[in-house]
């Protein structure tokens, strides 16, 4: 792969790597678009999230990072090219998988309660034992004392935190993201990004979380990929080697931070204006 | 329900001063005052024509005659037998006719809005049962099910099956697609994604307009009566028509939109429990 190539490119050859827990090969996606012309979105994506990792994809905007996460979520077919978790072909949505979507996905007629238990009661858990587990969880994202509240008495950041519950409830081995936190105010959003890295560390879940900030991007991540303007392939990775555990608000005045979102954006920037351009000159 | 009062996105309730309550109470009974003045004004007008013969009483009737003729029904009993009794016939055919009607609408709806080779195949069918004036079809229907309740229920729920099923259909159509996804991902199978998003979210649809749906069971009802039968409110006016008795038409009337308001009132406490996971909207109904 070309782009691990670079000096500050992913993968260091120090260790023995572990087999990757998700692999994305060769990946492209081409749509019908209105006027009936195939339109390629995705052009042979190729990454790889190793189990326990943090990794973010990032790329101008409408670049078609989100259908990635629906095609590993098993919710859209590529059109070439396949996608392996833990060396198994994605067939559909997979029970080791978790989503967490940008627009608020809960149920609005289930109360908060029902909305995180509802992942176990799926799956079979007995009713009493899933409101159990909801409990905990509630508890652990912050929201004890909600639990018979409905979605639209709750905050655009509670109802984050319900989302949250909700997927990790289901223990998910990759934890799938789409811009989780945005239409949140600044301030929720670093108290949600470091509520989710506390989390995450906990749980040990690969996480593939796609956004447009750079910034929430390398205080998250251990990788950054970054994205070309549509079609989308990636044009580059970036390993993020900054000390763990973070704290998402201090680890932005770090000296390697600031040298690590110099390199990042002017590799960003070009792409962001190209989308930028056509997004203003075509019809 | 007050219980759970949301805490945020009510900033009235935040600070209210007694002043706002206090007017708002006010308000409400001011506007009941109006109500009532008008409900008297229009039927004070009506007697006094028909006491100064400006109109023709035996023509139009009038409110004293209407209040007579509901008093002899309920001391003496109609020419059918009891009021009670014709009151109970109409309120079966009219609750059976609205449950199946109903169901059947729900079902059809729900299943053609998910299923959109179905839809596509029938679509041209539905429209066309659509346009004919169903309530003709009551007289096929009693040459079909008799002059007893059959053919009333049947002639409910045709009327309220229509009603339902477009907003069923609707509703299943419209259904949120991130919801869909979310539920598979949690692991739920598509009978799971069936009752716990695709109902709930058509029953958001489909509530409003049960209460025209309930309107529409005592209309096929009534009218059902009035074509052809033995008991029942449509009887009585029916009967009331052949002796030229206004006032037998009006108290028919009367008795049939009492039974429609107090439907009206269960279908409300019915809305309120199902749909609770909605915000309060503003509504042009007094708050309860």
């Amino acid at each position: 792969m070309e782009s691990s190539t670079g000096p500050e490119a992913a993968s260091p050859d120090r260790l023995p790597k572990p087999p990757p827990l998700l692999e994305v090969r060769g990946v492209s996606k081409r749509f019908r678009a209105p006027d009936g012309r195939a339109r390629t979105a995705l052009d042979d994506i190729t990454l790889t999230v190793q189990p326990g990792r943090f990794c973010v994809l990032i790329g101008p905007t409408g670049c078609g990072k989100s259908t990635v996460l629906s095609m590993i979520a098993g919710l859209v077919r590529p059109s070439e090219g396949a996608i392996l978790i833990d060396g198994q072909p994605v067939s559909g949505t997979d029970p080791r998988t978790g989503f967490m979507f940008q627009s608020d996905a809960v149920f609005p007629w289930k109360t908060v309660l029902g909305n995180v238990a509802a992942g176990p009661r799926f799956r079979g858990t007995p009713r009493r034992e899933a409101a159990e587990l909801a409990r905990d969880w509630l508890r652990r994202v912050g929201l004890s004392g909600f639990e018979h509240y409905y979605p639209y008495q709750l905050s655009g950041g509670m109802r984050k935190r319900v989302a949250l519950a909700q997927t990790l409830i289901n223990g998910p081995q990759i934890l799938l993201m789409d811009e989780p936190f945005s239409g949140l105010d600044a301030q929720t959003r670093q108290i949600m990004s470091d509520e989710l890295l506390g989390l995450w560390e906990q749980l040990g879940a690969s996480v593939l979380m796609v956004t447009h900030d750079l910034e929430e991007a390398i205080a998250l991540a251990d990788t950054v990929v970054v994205l070309t303007a549509g079609p989308a392939t990636v044009k580059k990775e970036f390993a993020v080697d900054l000390p763990r555990p973070r704290s998402v608000r201090e680890v932005r005045f770090q000296p390697r931070f600031v040298e690590l979102h110099e390199q990042i954006w002017s590799c960003l920037s070009e792409e962001v204006s190209l989308a930028y351009a056509r997004a203003t000159t075509s019809p | 329900m007050h219980a759970l009062r949301p805490r945020r996105e009510r900033p009235a309730d935040a600070d209210t001063p007694q002043a706002v309550r206090g007017g708002r109470g006010r308000r409400r009974v001011a506007i009941a005052t109006v109500q009532v003045a008008l409900l008297v004004g229009g039927l004070g007008l009506w007697q006094a024509l028909a006491s100064s013969h400006s109109i023709d009483v035996s023509f139009y009737g009038d409110p004293v005659g209407t209040w007579r003729q509901l008093l002899d029904w309920i001391h003496h009993g109609t020419t059918e037998g009891p009021l009670w009794q014709q009151l109970w016939v109409t309120l079966q055919e009219t609750f059976f006719g609205f449950a199946i009607g109903v169901v059947l609408g729900v079902t059809c709806g729900i299943v053609l809005g998910r299923v959109k080779l179905l839809s596509e195949i029938l679509a041209i069918y539905i429209g066309a049962f659509n346009s004919i004036p169903r309530l003709v079809l009551g007289s096929i229907f009693i040459i079909w099910f008799g002059l007893g309740m059959p053919s009333k229920i049947a002639l409910a729920v045709l009327l309220v099956f229509f009603n339902v099923f477009f907003n069923a259909f609707q509703g299943a159509r419209e259904v949120d697609h991130g919801l869909i996804a979310n539920a598979r991902l949690l692991g739920a199978s598509r009978l799971a994604v069936l009752f716990h998003v695709v109902v709930p979210s058509a029953f958001s649809w489909l509530i409003a307009s049960l209460r025209v749906a309930f309107g529409l069971a005592i209309t096929g009802s009534v009218v059902g009566e009035l074509l052809g039968a033995q008991q029942g409110l449509g009887t009585l006016i029916a009967q009331a028509q052949g002796y030229f008795n206004p006032d037998g038409v009006y108290a028919g009337l009367v008795v049939t939109t009492i039974v429609a308001l107090g439907a009206e009132g269960a279908i409300t406490l019915a809305e309120h429990r199902l749909l609770r996971w909605r915000p309060p909207r503003q509504t042009l109904e007094p708050e309860t």
